[in-house]
């Protein structure tokens, strides 16, 4: 199985994400954001950092960059295209995921870990999880999700929820919403399900002495998958 | 070009024989820039004209040791060709006028240091210390100081492992903000400043430089006013984006074989950066201001030298290398000039627009830069307290308790590091809020902690005893993690030196650190000294903090701090006598300020950590942590709400007060947690090692109990403990 992960320049989990999905079993190429094309890939990343300092919006530069192009093209036949924390910002820049990430409801940078209740299991991403409720970790700043009245009863109606801020039991609820986020929406998928933005790492959960482990689910049942 | 004369020189912060000095070496006077040059490496800051003479006692060598004090950062060997490059620097005055930008920079600055020697950074930690918590500005600084460490350090990509809060008020008009990093090397390919040979180029990349932060170092060697604020354009602006890229763009450089010698343009911008790595290499050095890429227009050579621009650095390249060097710095969007060339006039010659602009000999700048034997005072230690027993009557353990963990110097910290990323890179194995952090050494069995002490109250009532104890704490840290205490490196945040009695904390607590340093094989590998914290007249509590690092050489084997499983016993190593003077109960309860603090014993202290690493080793402890603030209860209280676990503790045998016992501060002590299984075997290791201990509690159900005297269940602390910060950061 074969996977890309694109550095922009800011980029910092890029390096993360490697170790975790060369851990996990896949052969991974790093990719500089002013390259044309993409290598063969069975799973394009873009992972977590502040790609072009942030500057304009979250992710909006890099929106814009060089490799963009072939990452939309893969995506738009079919290719597993995952964005993490950045990786997901720079998604909704490109308009591959609706709906826009703001600044976290209490302005402040989190860095902790959270439960995510998993929403829709009928896709590559989440398929053979045989967990309701993750433990994963979140870190940033601009992570408080939000969309249109319209586009969030599509997002519903299209079972396009992925995971969503819960508590350990899975009551994904006001109390348990670290960032304002709308609905408590921790990722999303687009309609095809090919195509997953979410806030929380899975890369820093892969190890116990790290912040925990369910990050290995994750990569164990999407390597499965691809 | 303005014409120099004696006020323009003491404007520029020199002193009128210092003046008369500059026009005596170049017997002639200085033009303005030359002027700028001189007052910008003379000051306190860049030429440690007070300190030099004590630093040198600091004890410095080990066979750890790679490069100690001198260079960018100290270098010390962690086995198989890895090495760890690590410093502390201050960013205190800048930080007091522009708390975001003044801590943003400062982290962006000790990163450089690290960097510049050819290690990737792979660790943040500060100190902080802010004024009373009823002080009106305290918590816009925190909040702006907090800000900024996380903005900078996030966005880089590296995580911050642990740190320090503290409250007084005689930060109230000085704040302190001390930042370090760890980065990790191959011990054969470091960097350094010291330039080599005629003729190689100079290069000077990343930022453009612009008009920010010009007498930067000049405002950190002045003592504060009314009119502080008018000196916020001395605050230096961070670029954390430019400066990842820079860090990145560096390591791609270093990997191949071009760099003669590499330099951070930080305090004193290219000023100071040439000037060293020219005299290091006893060299002279040519530079054509003309090329340095300027943000601004107009700027005049007097600006473009004393600008404090960040995310800059200068390197002396191999001759040839340059397209090649270029090409880096091309793809990742930096700037990359060819400034000048070394020479070997052994002088600095600046040219602009054709014209040479300045020219003053090397040595007139380092080595004739004054030096001063400043006048100080011995501290007497102070008579010792005689607490009555009318003074604990109406009190009450729980009570104190409560005071205790809320008190803003013990409550917990973690509204602080929650925005701090402390899990970027993947290999934080112990997070903030534990007695160290702890980073694995990538792809390696092997890690590395780190933790920032500081004790003013002690220093201030001692400097002697408190300079000790910060080294003790620090390494206690590290013995409390599991891993061997290697090296220190330490902040020296004082007063003004120019006062008899700041010289004497100073020099004492220099004397400290050095005598336990020494004792305990952790030399002082680099450092800073941060002297005017001093606001009308008001300076400061004597604060050195101490950053310490340790290696554990199997990470699996580390040590936390919670409380593990019901039925495990306590035992606390070391001697606990009830010192209360100088400790927070005898502050919080008492209202009591007087008194030495508690006493050091080097040789217990030496031993009683050796014996815990011994106990470790043959993986008896299930749990460690270090009795400091706030003594006993306080240490179990942390170690209970830590692991959500209650203690039984045992009545104390030939206890007088149990107020002291519980609560004073007593040096040298741990409390371990330890399998009843291992119990036996535990106290014939440590009697056979002839280490003091009392057998203290048995960890059991969700209350801390004490006979009849206490019972506190652990909701009832925890909430208030956990809350306090957060809360206060909202009233």
């Amino acid at each position: 199985m074969k996977s890309s992960v694109i550095i922009f320049p800011g980029s910092n989990c890029d390096r993360d994400m490697d170790v975790a999905l060369k851990k996990f079993g896949f052969e991974n190429q790093m990719v500089w954001h002013n390259d044309a094309n993409i290598p063969k890939s069975d799973l394009i990343v873009l992972p977590g950092g502040f790609s072009y300092g942030d500057y304009l919006r979250c992710g909006s530069i890099a929106g814009k960059s060089r490799i963009i192009k072939s990452v939309v093209n893969f995506a738009n036949s079919g290719g597993l295209v995952l964005g993490i924390c950045n990786g997901f910002q720079i998604l909704t820049e490109t308009g591959l995921l609706p709906g826009i990430l703001q600044q976290n409801k209490y302005l402040n940078f989190i860095c902790k870990n959270v439960f995510v209740k998993i929403k829709n299991k009928e896709n590559k991403y989440f398929k053979n999880i045989n967990k309701e409720v993750l433990e994963l970790h979140i870190a940033h700043n601009e992570g408080n999700y939000f969309c249109s009245k319209e586009e969030l009863k599509s997002i519903e109606d299209n079972g396009q929820i992925a995971v969503t801020y819960c508590d350990d039991k899975g009551n994904d609820d006001e109390y348990n919403n670290p960032n304002g986020a709308i609905k408590n929406i921790a990722g999303i998928f687009n309609k095809e399900k090919n195509i997953l933005g979410m806030m929380p790492h899975p890369e820093r959960m892969i190890d116990p002495f790290l912040s925990g482990e369910d990050g290995s689910l994750f990569f164990e049942n999407l390597i499965g998958n691809v | 070009m303005n014409e120099v004369n004696e006020q323009i020189a003491i404007d520029h912060g020199l002193k009128k024989d210092e003046y008369k000095k500059i026009c005596d070496l170049l017997k002639r006077t200085p033009n303005i820039t030359e002027l700028g040059v001189f007052s910008a490496m003379w000051n306190e800051h860049c030429s440690y004209k007070s300190s030099r003479r004590h630093l040198k006692k600091l004890h410095t060598k080990g066979d750890q040791v790679i490069q100690g004090p001198g260079e960018n950062a100290g270098v010390v060997d962690i086995e198989d060709d890895d090495a760890i490059v690590f410093k502390i620097e201050s960013h205190n005055h800048p930080s007091f006028i522009e708390p975001y930008q003044g801590a943003a920079t400062g982290v962006g600055g000790i990163m450089r240091d690290v960097f510049t020697m050819g290690a990737r950074p792979i660790a943040n930690l500060n100190s902080i210390h802010f004024g009373s918590i009823d002080h009106e500005k305290t918590r816009n600084l925190l909040r702006g100081v907090v800000k900024g460490i996380g903005g900078y350090g996030n966005c880089i990509g590296v995580p911050t492992i642990a740190g320090q809060t503290c409250f007084d008020e005689s930060y109230n008009g000085n704040i302190l903000v001390n930042a370090m990093t760890l980065g990790l090397v191959n011990k054969n390919k470091i960097f350094y400043s010291k330039a080599a040979g005629v003729d190689k180029p100079v290069i000077y990349v990343g930022s453009k430089t612009g008009r920010d932060g010009i007498h930067g170092a000049s405002m950190a060697s002045a003592i504060f006013d009314d009119k502080i604020e008018e000196k916020k354009p001395t605050v230096q602006v961070g670029d954390p984006f430019t400066e990842k890229l820079l860090l990145e763009a560096c390591l791609e450089l270093m990997a191949g074989k071009s760099i003669i010698s590499i330099q951070d343009m930080g305090a004193a911008g290219l000023t100071s950066s040439s000037i060293e790595m020219a005299s290091k290499g006893d060299l002279g050095i040519e530079i054509d201001l003309t090329k340095v890429p300027c943000r601004e227009e107009n700027m005049t050579p007097y600006e473009i030298m004393l600008s404090e621009s960040q995310e800059r650095m200068l390197i002396v390249l191999e001759s040839g290398k340059e397209d090649a060097a270029k090409k880096i710095f091309d793809k990742w969007n930096l700037d990359f000039a060819v400034i000048g060339k070394t020479t070997n006039s052994k002088n600095i010659e600046l040219f602009f627009e054709n014209k040479k602009v300045a020219e003053i000999p090397i040595d007139f700048l380092a080595e004739n830069a004054p030096m001063y034997d400043r006048k100080w005072i011995k501290a007497k230690l102070p008579k010792e307290n005689n607490f009555s027993k009318d003074d604990f009557k109406s009190l009450k353990l729980s009570v104190c308790l409560n005071k205790i963990l809320t008190d803003p110097n013990i409550a917990d910290k973690e509204w602080i590091w929650n925005q701090y990323d402390h899990t970027v890179m993947g290999d934080t194995i112990q997070k903030p809020g534990g007695n160290a952090g702890v980073v694995r050494v990538h792809g390696t069995n092997k890690a590395v902690a780190a933790a920032v002490d500081s004790s003013a109250t002690y220093c201030h009532a001692h400097p002697l005893t408190g300079g000790k104890q910060v080294v003790c704490e620090s390494w206690r840290n590290m013995i409390s993690v599991g891993a061997k205490p290697i090296a220190i490196t330490n902040c020296l945040n004082f007063g003004n030196p120019e006062k008899e009695k700041n010289m004497g904390e100073f020099v004492e607590c220099v004397e400290g650190i050095t005598e336990a340093s020494k004792y305990l094989n952790y030399p002082v590998v680099s450092g800073n000294v941060s002297f005017y914290n001093e606001t009308k007249d008001k300076g400061i509590k004597p604060t050195p903090s101490i950053g310490g690092i340790g290696l554990l050489s199997d990470y699996k084997q580390m040590v936390t701090m919670e409380l593990k499983n019901d039925g495990n016993y306590l035992l606390i190593i070391g001697k606990t006598e009830g010192h209360l003077d100088q400790s927070i109960f005898a502050k919080n309860i008492l209202s009591n300020h007087n008194g030495p603090p508690p006493e050091i014993n080097l040789f217990n202290e030496k031993q009683n950590g050796m014996s815990i690493l011994n106990l470790k080793n043959k993986n008896l402890i299930e749990t460690c942590h270090d009795v400091s603030l706030g003594g006993i209860l306080t240490a179990i209280s942390k170690m209970s709400i830590k692991g959500n676990k209650g203690v039984k503790i045992f009545p104390i045998e030939g206890l007088v007060n149990k107020f002291e016992y519980f609560f004073g501060e007593d040096q040298g002590r741990y409390i371990i947690e330890i399998k009843p299984e291992n119990l036996e075997n535990v106290e014939k290791i440590l009697k056979k090692d002839s280490i003091h201990f009392d057998k203290l509690g048995i960890v059991e159900s969700d209350k801390i109990t004490y006979g009849s005297d206490l019972k506190i269940s652990l909701d009832d602390i925890k909430e208030d403990y956990k809350k306090w910060l957060q809360e206060y950061m909202v009233s």
